[in-house]
């Protein structure tokens, strides 16, 4: 087990080391930010003082070093727009998005098991058809789409909902939540339904197709000949047997809806990362654009690191190495 | 003979598919007594395991049971609730399979699975729960079961399974056991050994067994009675020492002249020519015609089952009898 843990752990710090040069690479063949950094009536002098400052006119390997060298104490770096430290600037905005991916994530996960489980399940009734084509649906129906619907309906027309914005907040360890206030909580759900509904989706699919396969083995009907109700099946056996790609399904998706949550945040004016990385990219403000994709690598490195440590921990024979 | 703990009338278990009726098992009956080993024979697709769902409950669909009787314990039970006969399974009647890999849950360790099975039907402590399953592991022969019980499936052999899948099909002494090939895939050596083990269980729980093979070298060291079983149907019935020396239908004895002791050294074994007719349209007449032998015009009829003491045949011109002419 440990041995497995130092194996993960070298090869995350490993794709770590690529993906940083990969970033750094690209973003500075993309463009040169001294444009936008320096006003057009600056003298010469200035501009070449600022380009200095910033360390521009070294050899790109040199750059990569520094910033390297940086980075591991630490220091990402200051945006160029905002001149604040990049990491506070994200760290900022970091919870917003925090809150609304995990409350849709989760949410997503926890009803799209149960539903595909139903559906899977029973495959033959009306309940489970209607599961499918909603399931149908949430793929095929583009999610700016159903935001500005959701807003229409809910925010507009009915009024029950506001259409933007976190609502009050509440401060918890120094940082704005808006989830333990009922306003904040209400501006809360609009956003994630939109972001949850492919999720739901996908995992509806997920469990059902887990469950329709599962069901037809010999460990079901054996359970089933050793007089195991249908409900200890399902609890017992079915959802440990149909955990492992949800479960991997699950740590993608966190990652990718917290790194690019960008059009939910944009139409419902949520004030999180993905908005920060849109208007980032607008103006070329480099430490911003390099450190937010340097911290999503690691998000991502991180979480297949922790959905491994998981499987070791509910599959035994990922746990003992073994092939069957 | 005493009152039979199992016993089968007509049972008749069709699949609904697409295709059409695909009859299974088609008039089906036969009886078990305490402690009894029949041996249920016949070719891959002849509706042996469909059978032996069709005795737990257990047709999937499109599957049911659309007629015939099935009492066990003198209770019957095709109709019964779902919970009624769920409450019956495990604890009256059990059943194991072919591949013991796929039948234990590779995510949960023996221990859990016996006690899942023990919870099925009893409320007992852990304690009491560990007791028992470390017995009955060592009943079936696994060595050091105790330490055992915290291990997964993939820790142990194939043999090793299966005895875990017996023990749990054992544990609360059902009166009947239906294994359905449960040694095929195992080696020759460790499938003698389970063979052994399972006649000496039988004998000391009083478990009736229906053992399900297409291989008549396996059940006939194992069941005093064979049924063997041809498109749905058993063709012919009796005694296993009497039923190999002189089958009656022709069917059974190609099945005896296609074992390899019967085959003369480096020569090939004797297969029946042809192969089992499809189940969902079923020829006019006895099944088997197409590769018989025998056949005679009389055969383009459906030849009902004759009994004759402990014998049974359903055919018209049956091997070492005096062709009977049908009433
Ligand atoms: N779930 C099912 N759906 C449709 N047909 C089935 C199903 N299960 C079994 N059958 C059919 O029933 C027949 C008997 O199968 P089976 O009892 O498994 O044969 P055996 O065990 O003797 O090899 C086969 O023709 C098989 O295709
Ligand atoms: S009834 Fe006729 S065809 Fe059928 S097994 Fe007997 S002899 Fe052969
Ligand atoms: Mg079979």
């Amino acid at each position: 087990m440990l041995g497995f843990i130092i194996q993960r752990f070298l090869q995350a710090v490993l794709v770590m080391a690529a993906m940083s040069v990969i970033v750094f690479g690209g973003i500075y063949a993309i463009g040169n930010p001294v444009d936008i950094v320096i006003p057009p009536e600056a003298t010469q002098e200035i501009r070449e003082q600022t380009i200095q400052r910033l360390g521009l006119d070294r050899p790109l390997y040199e750059q990569y070093l520094i910033f390297m060298g940086n980075l591991l104490q630490g220091d990402l770096g200051r945006s160029f727009v905002y001149n604040i430290p990049v990491l506070e600037l994200i760290g900022g905005r970091l919870p917003a998005t925090l809150e609304l991916v995990l409350i849709s994530v989760i949410s997503a996960t926890v009803l799209g098991v149960s539903l595909g489980i139903y559906a899977g399940y029973r495959p033959d009734s009306w309940v489970s058809k209607t599961i499918m084509a909603v399931s149908v649906l949430g793929f095929s129906v583009p999610s700016f789409w159903v935001g500005l619907i959701l807003i229409l309906f809910f925010a507009v027309n009915l009024g029950w909902l506001p259409a933007g914005g976190r609502g009050n907040t509440v401060e918890i360890w120094g940082v704005a939540w808006s989830f333990p206030t009922l306003d904040g909580l209400s501006h809360i759900v609009l956003p994630a339904i939109n972001l949850a509904l492919f999720k739901l989706a996908m995992m509806i699919r997920l469990a059902r197709a887990g469950t329709r396969e599962i069901m037809l083995t010999d460990t079901v009907k054996f359970a089933r000949a050793a007089g195991l109700s249908e409900g200890t099946i399902l609890r017992r056996h079915l959802l440990k047997l149909i955990s492992i790609p949800i479960i991997t399904v699950f740590g993608l998706e966190l990652g990718s809806t917290l790194a690019f949550a960008v059009v939910t945040e944009t139409i419902f004016s949520w004030p999180g990362v993905g908005k920060l990385i849109i208007d980032s990219i607008a103006v070329l403000d480099r430490p911003v654009m390099v450190a937010y994709l340097i911290l999503v690598a690691f998000l991502f490195v991180t979480i297949n690191f922790v959905i491994d440590l998981v499987f070791a921990l509910i599959d035994p024979r990922v746990r003992h190495g073994a092939a069957t | 003979m005493s009152d039979p703990v199992l016993s089968v009338r007509d049972l008749s278990t069709h699949f609904f598919t697409r295709a059409g009726v695909l009859k299974a098992v088609n008039g089906v009956s036969f009886d078990l007594a305490r402690g009894e080993i029949m041996g249920l024979v016949g070719e891959s697709g002849s509706g042996k395991t469909v059978t032996g769902f069709s005795l737990l409950g257990l047709v999937d669909a499109p599957g049911r049971i659309v007629e015939g009787s099935i009492t066990l314990n003198g209770v019957e039970l095709t109709t019964l609730s779902e919970a009624e006969l769920r409450a019956r399974r495990g604890r009256e009647i059990s059943m194991i399979f072919q591949d013991p890999i796929a039948t234990l849950n590779p995510m949960l360790t023996i221990g859990q699975q016996i006690k899942l099975a023990i919870d099925a039907h009893e409320r007992v402590s852990p304690r009491a729960a560990q007791a028992r399953a470390t017995e009955l592991l060592t009943q079936v022969g696994i060595p050091s079961a105790a330490a055992r019980l915290r291990a997964y499936p993939h820790e142990f052999s194939g043999g090793m399974r299966q005895r875990v899948a017996i023990a749990i099909a054992l544990l609360h002494r059902p009166s009947v056991l239906v294994a359905d090939e449960p040694t095929t895939a195992l080696d020759v050596s460790i499938q003698a050994q389970i063979l052994a083990q399972m006649r000496d269980l039988a004998r000391e729980t009083g478990t009736a067994m229906v053992w399900i093979s297409h291989d008549l070298a396996v059940v006939s060291s194992l069941a005093s009675k064979l049924a063997v079983m041809y498109a749905g149907r058993i063709v012919e019935a009796g005694p296993t020492a009497r039923l190999l020396r002189d089958p009656h239908h022709p069917y059974t004895a190609g099945l005896i002249a296609s074992l390899p002791a019967m085959a003369k050294p480096g020569a090939p074994l004797n297969q029946i020519a042809g192969s089992t007719p499809s189940l969902l349209s079923l020829p006019q007449g006895c099944p088997f015609a197409p590769r018989c032998t025998h056949a005679s015009r009389q055969c383009t009829t459906d030849p009902d089952m004759t009994q004759q003491g402990d014998r049974q045949w359903r055919c018209f011109h049956p091997l070492g009898q005096t062709a009977k002419e049908p009433a």
